[in-house]
């Protein structure tokens, strides 16, 4: 039993991540794809952010009196994680507008039926 | 000053270099502009390889905080070679895309294809010079932003199709790279390559160790196609414009490539990776595999940027073979073969371009008959497809004697014969295309006076690489020599880290 509720943050990590690789996978529909990366990425953030607490530490801000911080730098990877996430995310909808122009659909098996016609 | 912050330029150039490019407007301008910048970046990775051949290493520590606290840039043997190929690329191409887009790509995008090819660019260097596991993350998503604008450049809708897929392959690619740091961050506290090969070292190998070494794994793997996590390239080398495959199959997954050897020599340790974890079974079997399946691929496919695209699978399992032999000449071959693929396959995606340019088709039937009228690009196209195969006094040969010498070193008679066996399929492919060109009549519906030579801004920098095909192929002092030194130069950090760990700081 402690060794669910010990990691519970890993187990949320973990369950994060298999959906969103499960809906990359599976999801016919692009938007539902980046959905799925989306989710796949954020469980990869928590589990960095996750990683960074240390037990009893404080937020990492210099105060008097307190000695125990949490380590910061994990969070400041993941600053950079998510801005590269938001990036990858503008992209892929940037392509998906354009699929939608090009083709008049977004759902995968529509637009390989039309480019099997040619 | 400048010598100071050499290491860094490589790096700087393009990216200060890719927003003016868009600033410029003018295809023409932006055209000057970016293969200048390139052009020097390759002079400045040409001094870094001198400078990394005579003092072995360069360390620049970025924003002037020290190693394993800031980000520390590292040039050795190794990367400095890459990214003399990688910059000597990017500028022959930049030189060939001034006509090939033009075909290709609608004018208003122009000077976004030359601003993505600059974000592009300085990703790859980003990835090579960097020796922070974190900043090769983002170096890589700066690269492979850049690649999926390429590619959903084309003329085809199909490639945004392409682009897409790739897309979602290459973001859980990198995430499954992130999540393997951050699990090796958690176990060592650091992200400095070498801190984190000698507290890797020290810590027994545990679980966090092991399964961050899975995810980086499979990550690279997919960034470098490996052939089970192939299934994104053919499309996107197929319907990407021809500058940009040309661009991407010779740089790409090279850089990849180099990432993986990263991992393995220099973070992991050859005796973790390969002894204790076997990954070097892993890699040679998948790169036999690769070697014939997507050979095989290649053999069947009309559309000859296809068949390129499934070759270059098939050379990578050449390369993957190298180092799953795990031995100073196995890696030797592979990093040579990094070099002389990017010569052959750039001036084979270049030929292929070239004859898009005039005759609007890169299907197999569109090549009949163009010995004839494009002489000099089907010239081209036949010696830097000789190099592919291996034939001696090309680059190919040198590359397949290195792997035959590595695996024979080692007594594996049965891997010799495959290789060679592989080439055979080469033979097919390649032989294909210049039956075609060579031995039958063009179609009779196609005007034949209408396909001439393409344009020499094209043909420069095709013949460029296939003279250099030529050259390496016959003096191979250079390339050995930073081969040799590099690879063993990875040995002796793989070693060093596996024997030092008494002196480690903590």
């Amino acid at each position: 039993m402690n060794f669910i509720l010990d990691y519970y943050n890993y187990w949320i990590v973990v369950f994060l991540m298999m959906t969103g690789f499960y809906i990359v996978i599976s999801a016919n529909n692009l938007i539902k794809k980046i959905v799925g990366l989306n989710v796949f990425q954020t469980s990869v953030f928590m589990l960095y952010i996750s990683m960074g607490k240390v037990n009893g530490g404080t937020a990492p801000i210099l105060v008097d009196g307190v000695t125990l911080y949490s380590n910061p730098l994990p969070h400041v990877l993941i600053l950079t994680a998510i801005v590269v996430g938001v990036a990858t995310t503008s992209v892929g909808l940037a392509l998906i507008i354009r699929i939608k122009r090009a083709y008049g659909t977004v759902e995968e098996n529509e637009f390989e039926k039309q480019d099997d016609a040619i | 000053m400048l010598d100071q912050h050499l290491a860094a330029l490589p790096i700087l150039l393009p990216l200060i270099a890719a927003p003016i490019t868009l600033l410029l407007g003018r295809s023409l301008f932006a055209w000057v502009f970016a293969t200048a910048i390139s052009a020097i970046a390759c002079y400045f990775s040409w001094l870094l390889l001198s400078a990394a051949l005579t003092e072995s290493v360069l360390s620049y520590a970025v924003g002037g905080w020290p190693a394993p606290w800031g980000i520390e840039l590292r040039v050795d043997a190794a990367n400095a070679f890459v990214l003399l190929a990688v910059s000597a690329l990017s500028t022959l191409v930049l030189i060939y895309s001034k006509d090939s887009i033009e075909k290709e790509i609608e004018p208003s995008k122009h000077t976004l294809y030359y601003t993505a090819h600059m974000l592009c660019f300085a990703g790859l260097s980003g990835i090579l010079l960097t020796g922070d596991a974190f900043n090769l993350f983002v170096f890589l998503e700066v690269s492979s932003l850049a690649t999926y604008t390429l590619v959903s450049l084309g003329s085809d809708r199909r490639c945004l199709t392409a682009a897409f897929r790739y897309l979602v392959m290459g973001t859980i690619g990198a995430t499954f790279i992130l999540i393997g740091v951050g699990m090796l961050y958690m176990n060592t506290g650091t992200l400095n390559m070498l801190d984190l090969a000698h507290r890797i070292d020290i810590y027994e190998s545990n679980r966090t160790i092991n399964t961050g070494l899975a995810f980086i794994m499979v990550g690279v793997s997919i960034k470098l196609a490996l052939f089970p996590l192939h299934m994104w390239l053919p499309a996107a080398y197929t319907h990407a414009p021809s500058a940009v495959t040309a661009f991407l199959a010779s740089t790409a997954t090279k850089v990849a490539f180099y990432v993986m050897i990263r991992f393995i020599f220099t973070i992991f340790g050859l005796n973790y990776v390969f002894d204790e974890m076997g990954m070097d079974l892993i890699l040679m079997v998948l790169a036999i595999v690769a070697i014939f399946k997507c050979s095989y691929m290649a053999t069947v496919q009309s559309n000859v940027k296809t068949v390129l695209a499934y070759s270059s699978v098939a050379q990578i399992g050449y390369m993957i073979l190298g180092i799953s032999l795990g031995s100073v000449t196995g890696l030797m071959a592979g990093l040579i073969h990094i070099f002389n693929h990017a010569l052959m396959k750039g001036a084979l995606f270049m030929a292929v371009g070239a004859v898009f340019y005039r005759v609007g088709s890169v299907d197999i039937n569109a090549f009949k008959g163009l010995g004839k009228q494009m002489p000099l690009t089907m010239a081209a196209f036949t010696i830097a497809g000789l190099s592919i195969i291996g034939v001696p006094l090309t680059v190919g040969f040198i590359s397949k004697w290195y792997l035959v010498t590595a695996a024979l070193e080692q007594q594996h008679w049965i891997l010799a014969a495959l290789v060679l066996a592989g080439s055979l399929l080469a033979v097919i492919y390649i032989g294909r295309v210049i039956e075609a060109a060579y031995f039958q009549k063009p179609p009779a519906t196609q005007d034949s006076k209408q396909v001439k030579e393409a344009p020499w801004l094209m043909l420069a920098p095709m013949w460029a690489l296939v003279l250099a095909n030529i050259y390496f192929g016959v003096d191979t002092s250079l390339t050995t020599e930073a081969a040799r030194s590099a690879s063993e130069w990875l040995f002796q950090t793989s070693t060093i880290a596996a024997t030092s760990s008494a002196e480690v700081p903590q």
